[in-house]
Order: structure tokens, then sequence, then C-alpha cells
């Protein structure tokens, strides 16, 4: 699903490097606030749905080659998180939805996760 | 000369790059300006001298109109005569740009409002700073690709031939860097820097991944656990060795830390999505061999493996 689709479904906000990454595929999603299991089970190229800000969520993505990371409920990252989202070239979004309510939209639009998704 | 908008599909570097790019850097400013009480003569003269297409006018310090080479035409067209003044002739609907506004922003105007050219002003000032053209941009974006394209390939070439242009047996590239404890505003820096010495090697993506992966979980640990550390990257052609060798507590069963979900770790660090008795089992997902030698009071050195099974020359 092309990520401005999601960003539509989650009615995101667009908070940092979205550029030249409105049209590209996003082939899963995977939602934890639980950065081992990220780093344990993400996908390349999956979108990450978390409730944590701190920068240890943009150095998640860049180690296990995430490009969207979406915070849920409204969370607003620190400026620290943006700068560092902006070197790595990670694109930032935010939606009030909850978390449980992020994954099932995503998953009712046909989104799957890691677990259902075969290379 | 027709810029397209920016929806369009076009390479996705230099939609990057108009994105990046601001104003200032591409602008022209050195501005050349006339009063509203110069002629059309002075016009065409000026236009023709500096082989320009354009020219702000300036009542004293006030920005009043732009006076172009269209301006001009139409005047010898209509049969008027050169010596009209500018304020007769000169374009007073002025659309200008900011400084600090990016080159996307700017390309979408071109593009509405059909002008060949902005006046630049300083958001703050108010003043005019410069001006800018088509030209300017497409020049300014062409440098910039050509710089950046310029510098990741010499980086790239230099490192990637590392191990061809050492004439040994058996080279090894070793990198260290310092972890220390407690600074969660600079947990997992040193991974990101390792990361970016990999890919500039030109190793394989997928084996970089697991190496970052058990490297952050590696640092992590370090910075949660400990006082402080060293991490040692030794990377060689056929393997990627990495040593975090720590002055911390040590850990005292190492078969019960090596278990999924068994932590220590207090609340605060599970608070940052970590110390959830995930990191040791990541990193032995991660390598291929993994050693942990440790004393209780003296410090813990943690050693994993990657192999470089692709070929990757």
């Amino acid at each position: 699903m092309k990520l401005s689709r999601i960003i539509q479904i989650l009615d995101a906000k667009i908070l940092c490097n979205v550029q030249g990454r409105l049209d590209s595929d996003i082939p899963m999603i995977c939602g934890s606030d639980l950065m081992s299991d990220v780093l344990a089970f993400i996908k390349s190229g999956a979108l990450l749905l978390t409730g944590l800000t701190t920068i240890q969520v943009v150095y998640t993505a860049e180690n296990a080659g995430v490009n969207v990371v979406c915070f849920v409920r409204g969370k607003k990252p620190s400026k620290e998180t943006v700068d560092l989202a902006n070197e790595k070239k990670i694109t930032l979004l935010t939606t009030n939805m909850s978390m449980f309510e992020s994954c099932g939209k995503l998953y009712n639009n046909g989104l799957i996760g890691g677990s259902d998704y075969e290379n | 000369m027709k810029i397209r908008p920016i929806n369009h599909k076009k390479p996705s570097k230099i939609r990057e790059l108009t994105y990046e790019l601001k104003v200032e850097q591409v602008m022209c400013d050195d501005v050349i300006t006339l009063s509203p009480d110069d002629t059309m003569n002075d016009v065409l003269r000026i236009l023709r001298d500096n082989k320009i297409r354009g020219i702000l006018v300036l009542d004293k310090d006030r920005l009043v109109g732009v006076v172009s080479i269209e301006d001009l035409i139409s005047c010898l067209v209509d049969k008027g005569k050169l010596n009209e003044k500018i304020e007769n002739r000169m374009t007073k609907d002025i659309v200008t740009v900011y400084s600090d506004e990016s080159i996307v922003q700017v390309v979408n105007k071109f593009e509405d409002n059909g002008y060949g050219r902005f006046p630049v002003i300083d958001r703050d000032t108010k003043k005019l700073v410069g001006i800018l053209t088509k030209g300017d941009i497409i020049d300014g974006l062409l440098e910039k690709l050509e710089i950046e394209y310029r510098q990741e390939e010499i980086h790239r070439y230099r490192a990637s031939h590392i191990f061809e242009d050492v004439i040994s047996d058996n080279s090894t590239l070793i990198m260290q860097y310092h972890i220390k404890g407690g600074d969660f505003k600079k947990a997992g820096e040193q991974t990101s820097k390792l990361r970016k010495n990999l890919l500039r090697l030109g190793i394989m993506p997928e084996t970089i991944r697991r190496v970052a992966i058990a490297s952050f979980e590696a640092e992590m640990n370090t910075v949660i656990y400990t006082p402080e550390g060293e991490l040692i990257a030794k990377i060689q052609p056929d393997k990627i060795t990495i040593n975090t060798i720590d002055s911390g507590p040590g850990i005292p069963n190492i078969k019960q830390a090596m278990r999924q979900g068994y932590s220590t770790a207090p609340d605060w660090v599970r608070e940052l999505g970590f110390g959830a008795g995930m990191g040791l089992p990541n990193i032995k997902n991660c390598s291929d061999e993994m050693k942990i030698k440790s004393k209780v009071g003296k410090g813990t050195d943690l050693q994993f493996i990657i192999y470089r099974r692709e070929n990757e020359t």
C-alpha cells in the first residue's frame, strides 16, 4: 500500500522527511513499544507504529531498515528525535488514534504484519 | 524553459534536493536594481550589458516593481518611446519569496504565476536580499547533486577498495568506539557510525543489518548496565567480529541472562523500549558465533561474529 494512503487511513500528520516517499510501497506494518522486539522481528521496508518517542526509536528504525515511523495517540517527539530523523532520513508521522485502532484500521484495509509476509 | 511541478514522477533524488535546498543557497545576491524614474532605455542597456532578462525596481529601499525583457518588447511593439519612465511599464503586482523557503515551494510559485523571476526577501528584516530565476534553481540543483555524488563516490571508492589495495596474507580493519554508561541522549550513536562505515566498505545490506542490530543491542546493554565500555569492530574479508568490553558489574548467571524474557532492568530502562530480556537473545540470533566472558565486579566481554557469506567484492 502506498504511504500516502496509509497517512489518509490513519489521518496522520507529517512531522518530517516525507519527500520522495509518498508514492513508495509499504508492504507491512509492525506495531510495538518494545524496541528489542522490533529489532528481532521487523522486516526491512515495514512501517513502525509505536508509542515511544525517544531517539532510540530512530536508531532502531535505521538499524532495522525501516524508513517510516508513526507515533500513536498523538504523541510528538522531542526536537532531538526529529533532528536525528532528519539526519538519518527517517520519515516521522503522528496519529491521534491509539495503537489498537491504528493497527485495526490498517489491517482492515488489507495491510499485514511481519508473520504473514513472505519475502 | 519549463519546470515541471514537483508531484510529477521525477528521479527521487532531485525531488529530495528540492526539499533540502533553500532559496538563499541558490539565489543571486548581487542584484542589479533601477529606480521607477529611470527610463526603458536604461532597461535596454542593463539587460544587454549584463545578459539578464529582468531587473528589480526600487524606490529608495522599497521594492516597487519588476521590469523584464517582455516589458521592453511590449514597449517597443506599442511603438512606445524608450525614454518612457519604467514606472509606466513595470509589473507592480510583485510576488516575492523568502530566503529561507525551500526550493520545492518556489518551483510551484513559478508555475502558478508564470513569472520568470522572484525578488527574495529576508523573513525577519523584510529587506531585499537577492533575486531568483529558474536558471538559478537548475544550477543550484546540479551543483548540489554533483557535490553529493562526488563526496559519496570518493568515500565509497576509497573504502570499498581497502582490502584490495592493502597487500597482505590477511588484512584486518579495526574500528573502536567508546560507549558512555547512562548517556541515553547518545545511546545508539556509535552503532550508527559503525553502520555508516560498513556501508562505505561496500558490505552487503543484509550483513550490515545483522551487524547493526546486534551491535545496537550490545551498545544499549553497555549504556544501561555499565559505567562505560568499548565497542571494537574487526572487519576481515570473510567475517566481522565485534566485542563490547565494559567495566560494569558483570553478569552473575550467563545462562539465565541468555533466556528470552529474563531481565534485571529497572522500569526506566523498560520505558525506553529496552530491558525486556530480548537483548542477548537478539544478538545471538543475528550472529553466527557468540561468546560471553564475565566476572562479577570486573566487567563483561561480549563477542559476536558474523560471517560475510555473500560474494561482496
